[in-house]
């Protein structure tokens, strides 16, 4: 990616990111998420993750989203000014902040990675049929177990969020029924 | 010329803003979204990594990244709606049933 596309994308990421924590309005912050998901599915692209670029925008910025917009309108949730911290608390939070991006900057920057650096990429790098490839070779049970995860998660959210049936209410008629 | 590092550069402060909202905000929908910004800068830096190295494993890490994240938003804000439900509130200081 040339910088010159870099940078002003990297400025709007961090603008986003910065928008889902600063923005009272909890449907603003899940906007500005969802355009933070955006234009990181753009560096995906430019680092030849092309699968992994269309899973980001169809399962996180589409589904995931869409599951986070549901419940804040669910929720009926309004800017609530009991949302912050103490201003002290605040302050600490972003020196902390910081200093953890500081460190964690300098220690990725720092790190001899594993592999072959500047090497060509190997033939069809990124594409879906080697990601495939090793899904269903080198990470099959990880795999596997990935859907049972999907269906623990799936009955428990059910489970979970399933109004329960009080005494009052089964006593009571169903609505539409009483004629 | 713009290398993996610069991904990782903007991969850790993408976290490290995401660590701000978990801390300061209290609202804890957003505090769920903080920590998924969390999680994608973690696939950042391994998209990134993986085209610095030529290593296909980092894509298929992030995939499985995907899926946790998937899943764990779906029960955690079931959660949430359930907690809703019963105490009228999504403020965390106001959940204080298991601290002191």
């Amino acid at each position: 990616m040339s910088p010159y596309l870099f940078y002003p994308l990297a400025c709007l990421t961090i603008a986003g990111a910065l928008g889902v924590v600063l923005n009272n309005n909890p449907v603003r912050s899940a906007l500005s998420l969802v355009a933070t998901l955006f234009l990181l599915a753009v560096y995906y692209i430019a680092l030849q993750a092309h699968l992994v670029a269309a899973l980001q925008i169809i399962v996180y910025a589409g589904a995931v989203m869409v599951l986070f917009l549901f419940v804040i309108t669910l929720l009926n949730l309004s800017p609530d000014p009991a949302d912050r911290t103490s201003p002290l608390f605040g302050a600490a939070a972003l020196g902390s902040a910081l200093l953890l991006a500081v460190v964690l900057g300098r220690a990725l920057w720092a790190t001899t990675l594993p592999g072959a650096a500047n090497t060509p990429l190997p033939e069809g790098f990124g594409t879906t049929v080697v990601l495939a490839r090793q899904l269903f070779s080198e990470y099959l049970v990880a795999f596997e177990l990935t859907s049972i995860l999907l269906l623990v998660a799936v009955v428990g959210a059910v489970v979970l969020a399933k109004r329960d049936p009080s005494p009052a209410d089964m006593d009571a008629p169903a609505p539409g029924r009483e004629a | 010329m713009v290398t993996p590092n610069h991904y990782l550069a903007l991969s850790a402060v993408l976290f490290a803003i995401g660590s701000i909202g978990v801390v300061v905000r209290r609202n804890l929908v957003i505090i769920f979204m903080s920590v998924e910004l969390m999680l994608n800068a973690a696939n950042l830096a391994f998209v990134a990594v993986a085209y610095g190295r030529g290593l296909m494993s980092g894509q298929s890490i992030v995939f499985f990244v995907m899926t946790v994240a998937a899943a764990e938003a779906a029960v955690g804000l079931a959660v949430i709606l359930a907690m809703f439900r019963n105490r009228q509130t999504v403020n965390a200081d106001d959940i204080a049933l298991l601290r002191w």
